[in-house]
């Protein structure tokens, strides 16, 4: 209810370390984080969790995004399972998905929200 | 419920059928089914027999397989033959003395190869045509021989010379008959095979009667004909005609006829009526259908029987449409004109070896039979003609003349077929089943050929099949959705030719002014792939970047743990000992897993993204290049050590593969693309299997195309011999340009030739006759792409921006702490 007025944000990276129509790894307290930028979007940049829950592997940064039906998505790249970016929903196997976390561009430093 | 006991004699090509259908119909629940089955495997395609010789294995011929009876519920008895059949207890014997009760009995045991009772027909290498044992033989004879003769010169005679000229035999027809062919073709139509197979070196012998086969002087055996010559050979094949194998009914006491086979009525079954008789054993109104497709009716028949229904079996069209020495060869209905009154029609053309008749009804309204040599493009049309009793046009002539000579031949379209019309003679489908396939719910060719089985057969339909299923879905308003994604309402080869036209260079001009949306990974990398194939920019310019999969972007294969695997190029596989040093050092230094690639190269493992420009700067320092094994790109040519140092080789195999490396690394394609060059007919470097393979001859380079490894091994197709250096390079870049142009995403060259309309013929005319005048063209695309190849790791190190690409974190220097690897044999793997 109140959850937006507690969010703390955190630096995470300078804008510039962004690849636009693509995506990078960043590494906060010990957790790794997807950023995907598409500057000429209504919502530019989405932050997911690297952790792809299929493989096991830390990749979802390198995975190809686009869009499905209108949803941006992320494409795995090991086993090329869509993730919705809004919310990591996974398109084929909905019994897994990613993390998402609210991320904002300020001025020219990428910030991400947490509740701690 | 005590199930109804099915004994089922003979596991053929019918007899397979007769199974498939009963299992298909969800009638084999209610029986207990045997199956016996003399040969020592199941049901296997004799159709395709002769594809043996080519290649094909006992694997590719099968139809039943030992999985599928398996979940059939069916128990097999292989290589056991019934011996006895007691028709009061019912039971059947087997040699292997099983005693088995019935309570309906099929017999499908088919037929065996007449073979004349001439004195001697029985000396060593004296042998038949009909199983894949036979082949087997005739290979092994084949070898200590250099002369063969076929006695008979039927359709099966002229399939067994063939296949005694790809082995290598000087070979010879013997038939007894004034002429070829004599069922299927008229005087003139056998004079004309007759010279076209002379032409291409197999004698032919008509009006022969052997009387006697003996010791010959230089070869073999010495054949004596009544008129006193005599031949002389190696092998003798005999394929005189065949005979029902109708021994058991015989010994049984079932009704048998004149001249063999067992007599059936329209429902198949024999004089005893809980016994069925179905395919070649079974005569059916004084008949015997030497065919597959009547025979399939038969089994369809006794299926249907069984289960109360009414199909009946009232005859069967044996038309024919054959490729024999690859002479095409078409025969229809009354083909010699024996109808009375009836008229015929003929069009002869010497100089190119094209001969066509039409026989038609008295009133000139029907056609009753048509033989063609030389071209069988008319048959289809003829054939609906005669089988669906279509009113000729006021000129029939005009059906078999030349079009230049008027407005075109009258093709019948696919909406002029009624109904009724049989589209596959070999499955038995006709028009409306095809209708009635895709009014359930079929939507391309894919789906009807699923639900009716058509084209399954002899294949020999595909082209007025598609047809048919075009037009009806087109009628349907179904638009055949061949678009890329849903971004792109475009086949990948319109795109191609979109981005060639309009000089199109990024995905995002592509997309704003032919697609919509953000794009996808289906549709990105397609696009990638095509401006790559297009213009060959580097694939990390900021244009590109976003549209590679994770291996083209970081130029390096992705491993299971998020690691990757790097494989510098070795051209030819070959490889100085200083630079298999530094591979070693590097790998050492960042303690890369090694290995030896099934490409002739070595592939280092295990390497974390900031990693990978240290190591390739090391690696480009010592002379290395990429090698591209992360592309939809030209892999490897694989070599053999060819006459440099191999005792056989004929020419230098390393040489050219390293030329062939060097010219096409860099190229993308729609997949990947292999090369090999072996030095002699040895073939160590296993050329046939790959995309483009190249065999070493005495006079230059034969070359190969459209083979695969992998999933679906394919033979590569030989399709030009003997060339010299330049002819061979300019035929493989038209070869893989008019790939590169016509193929589907991801379809590897094996696909796409077995889905190119016209084949292998078709991809000689538009490559080595120019048909399509695109040559020049093709070579110059290829020249450019050749002309703008670098080294993508190379330019890579140059450009720090470019550089910025390989951090494993961007906020961070450390490496992916989750990254855990154990040691096994000496290396490190992941844990
Ligand atoms: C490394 C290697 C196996 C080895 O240890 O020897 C290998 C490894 C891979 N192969 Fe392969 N193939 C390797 C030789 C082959 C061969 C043999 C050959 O080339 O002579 C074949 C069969 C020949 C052929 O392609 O016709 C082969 C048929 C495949 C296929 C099946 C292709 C097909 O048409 O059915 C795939 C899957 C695909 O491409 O869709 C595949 C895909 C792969 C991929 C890329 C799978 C993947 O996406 O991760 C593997 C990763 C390579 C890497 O990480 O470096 N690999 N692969 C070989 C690398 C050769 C090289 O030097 O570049
Ligand atoms: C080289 C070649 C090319 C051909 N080309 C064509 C073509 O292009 N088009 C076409 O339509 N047809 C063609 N044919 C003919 C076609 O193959 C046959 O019509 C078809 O195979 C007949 O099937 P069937 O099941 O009746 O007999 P078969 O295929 O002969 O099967 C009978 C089976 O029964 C077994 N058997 C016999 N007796 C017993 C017993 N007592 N106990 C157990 N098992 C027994 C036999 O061993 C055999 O395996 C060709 C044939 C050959 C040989
Ligand atoms: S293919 Fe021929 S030349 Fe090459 S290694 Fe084998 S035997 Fe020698
Ligand atoms: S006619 Fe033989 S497969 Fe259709």
């Amino acid at each position: 209810m109140n959850a937006k007025l507690d969010l703390k944000w955190k630096q995470l990276c300078a804008l510039d370390d962004l690849v636009p129509h693509s995506g990078v790894a960043a590494l906060i307290d010990g957790q790794q984080i997807a950023l995907f930028y598409l500057p000429d979007q209504p919502r530019p940049l989405y932050a997911v969790s690297n952790h792809d829950p299929v493989s096991g592997a830390n990749v979802i940064a390198r995975g190809l995004i686009g869009d499905l039906k209108g949803e941006p998505m992320v494409a795995s790249p090991l086993y090329k399972q869509h993730y919705r970016l809004q919310d990591g929903a996974c398109l084929e196997q909905p019994e897994v998905g990613l993390t998402t976390w609210p991320v904002r561009i300020n001025d020219k430093t990428v910030e991400i929200g947490s509740m701690d | 419920m005590s199930k109804t006991k099915l004994v089922v004699i003979g596991n053929g090509m019918v007899g397979h059928h007769f199974l498939e259908t009963l299992v298909e119909r969800g009638h084999s629940d209610s029986y207990e089914i045997t199956v016996f089955c003399e040969e020592p495997r199941l049901a296997y395609d004799r159709v395709h027999l002769s594809s043996y010789f080519s290649g094909a294995s006992a694997d590719d011929l099968a139809m039943g397989k030992p999985e599928l009876y398996r979940q059939w519920g069916l128990n097999v008895r292989l290589g056991d033959k019934v011996v006895g059949i007691d028709r009061e207890r019912k039971t059947v014997t087997s040699q292997h003395g099983e005693l088995i009760t019935y309570d309906k009995l099929v017999l499908a045991t088919g037929s065996y190869p007449f073979v004349p009772p001439v004195p001697g027909h029985d000396r060593e290498h004296c042998l038949v045509y009909r199983t894949i044992e036979d082949l087997e033989a005739i290979s092994a004879s084949a070898e200590n021989a250099k002369v063969g003769v076929v006695v008979g010169g039927g359709l099966l005679g002229l399939e067994a010379a063939k296949a005694l000229t790809d082995l290598g035999l000087e070979t010879h027809v013997v038939e007894f008959a004034p002429r070829l062919m004599a069922v299927q073709l008229d005087e003139d139509g056998g004079a004309l095979l007759r010279r076209k197979i002379e032409g291409l070196g197999v004698q032919v012998h008509t009006g022969k009667n052997t009387q006697l086969i003996d010791d010959g002087e230089s070869h073999v055996h010495r054949m004596n004909f009544a008129d006193g010559e005599a031949l002389e050979t190696d092998l003798i094949l005999f394929s005189a005609g065949i005979r029902p194998q109708d021994e058991l009914a015989r010994q049984s006491g079932l009704e048998i006829g004149e001249r063999g086979g067992i007599v059936v009525n329209s429902s198949c079954q024999t004089s005893d009526q809980d016994i069925y008789a179905i395919g070649e054993c079974a005569l059916w109104n004084g008949r015997i259908f030497g065919l597959v497709a009547p025979g399939y009716s038969m089994a369809k028949t006794v299926a249907s029987h069984l289960a109360d229904g009414d199909e009946q079996f009232l005859g069967a069209d044996m038309s024919t449409k054959l490729k024999l020495l690859g002479v095409d060869v078409g025969s229809i209905g009354d083909a010699q004109g024996h109808t009375p009154g009836a008229l015929s029609y003929r069009y002869s053309d010497d100089a190119a070896e094209v001969y066509r008749r039409i026989v038609v009804s008295a009133d000139g309204k029907q056609l009753l039979g048509a033989v063609l040599v030389g071209d069988n493009s008319r048959y289809d049309t003829l054939l609906q003609y005669a089988l669906n009793g279509i009113e000729l046009p006021a000129d029939p002539a005009s059906l078999i003349l030349p079009e230049s000579s008027g407005a075109g031949a009258p093709t019948l379209g696919p909406d002029a077929l009624p109904d009724s019309a049989t589209l596959c003679s070999c499955l038995n489908v006709s028009k409306g089943q095809v209708c009635c396939a895709i009014d359930s719910g079929a939507i391309d060719l894919a789906g009807v050929k699923d639900a009716t089985k058509a084209s399954t057969g002899c294949g020999g339909c595909t082209a007025l099949l598609k047809s048919v299923v075009d037009n009806e879905l087109e009628k349907r308003g179904v638009e055949v959705n061949t678009d890329l994604c849903e971004h792109f309402a475009h086949t990948r080869e319109e795109l191609y030719h979109i981005v060639r036209i309009e000089g199109i260079r990024s995905f995002r001009e592509l997309l704003s002014k032919h697609g919509k949306g953000l794009g996808c990974d289906i549709c990105k990398p397609v696009a990638a792939s095509i401006l790559a194939s297009c213009w060959n920019d580097h694939i990390m310019e900021p244009q590109h970047v976003s549209l590679q999969d994770t291996n083209d972007t970081f130029m390096a294969n992705m491993q299971k743990n998020g690691t990757y695997s790097i494989v510098p190029r070795v051209p030819g596989g070959e490889i100085t000992p200083d630079k298999l040093i530094v591979l070693g050092e590097v790998a050492k230094e960042y303690g890369l897993y090694t290995k030896v690639t099934g490409g002739q190269r070595i592939d280092l493992f295990g390497a974390q993204l900031h990693q990978l420009p240290e190591i390739w700067q090391k690696l480009i320092d010592a002379g290395f290049e990429t090698g591209h094994a992360y592309g939809k790109s030209m892999r490897t040519v694989k070599s053999c050590v060819g006459s440099t140092w191999c005792r056989y080789g004929v020419q230098d195999s390393v040489g050219m593969a390293i030329q062939i490396e060097h010219r096409y690394k860099g190229l993308r394609a729609p997949h990947k693309i292999k090369f090999a060059v072996s030095g002699c007919t040895r073939e160590c470097a296993e050329a046939q299997s790959k995309d483009i393979g190249v065999i070493a001859t005495e006079n230059g380079w034969n070359l190969y195309v459209c083979g695969n490894g992998g999933m679906r091994p394919r033979h590569a197709d030989l399709f030009a011999t003997d060339l010299d250096d330049e002819t061979l390079i300019k035929y493989i870049d038209r070869v893989l340009m008019f790939y590169i142009k016509t193929a589907d995403r991801l379809q590897r060259t094996s696909v796409w030739m077995e889905n190119l309309e016209g084949g292998l013929d078709y991809l000689r005319e538009v490559v080595i006759d120019d048909k399509l005048g695109l040559g020049e063209e093709l070579e110059a695309q290829m020249a450019h792409i050749v002309s703008r190849y670098e080294c993508e790791w190379k330019a890579t190190l140059e450009d720090p921006e470019k550089l910025k690409r390989f951090r494993t974190f961007v906020n961070d220097d450390a490496a992916d702490p989750q990254i855990v690897m154990v040691q096994e044999r000496g290396q490190l793997r992941p844990a």
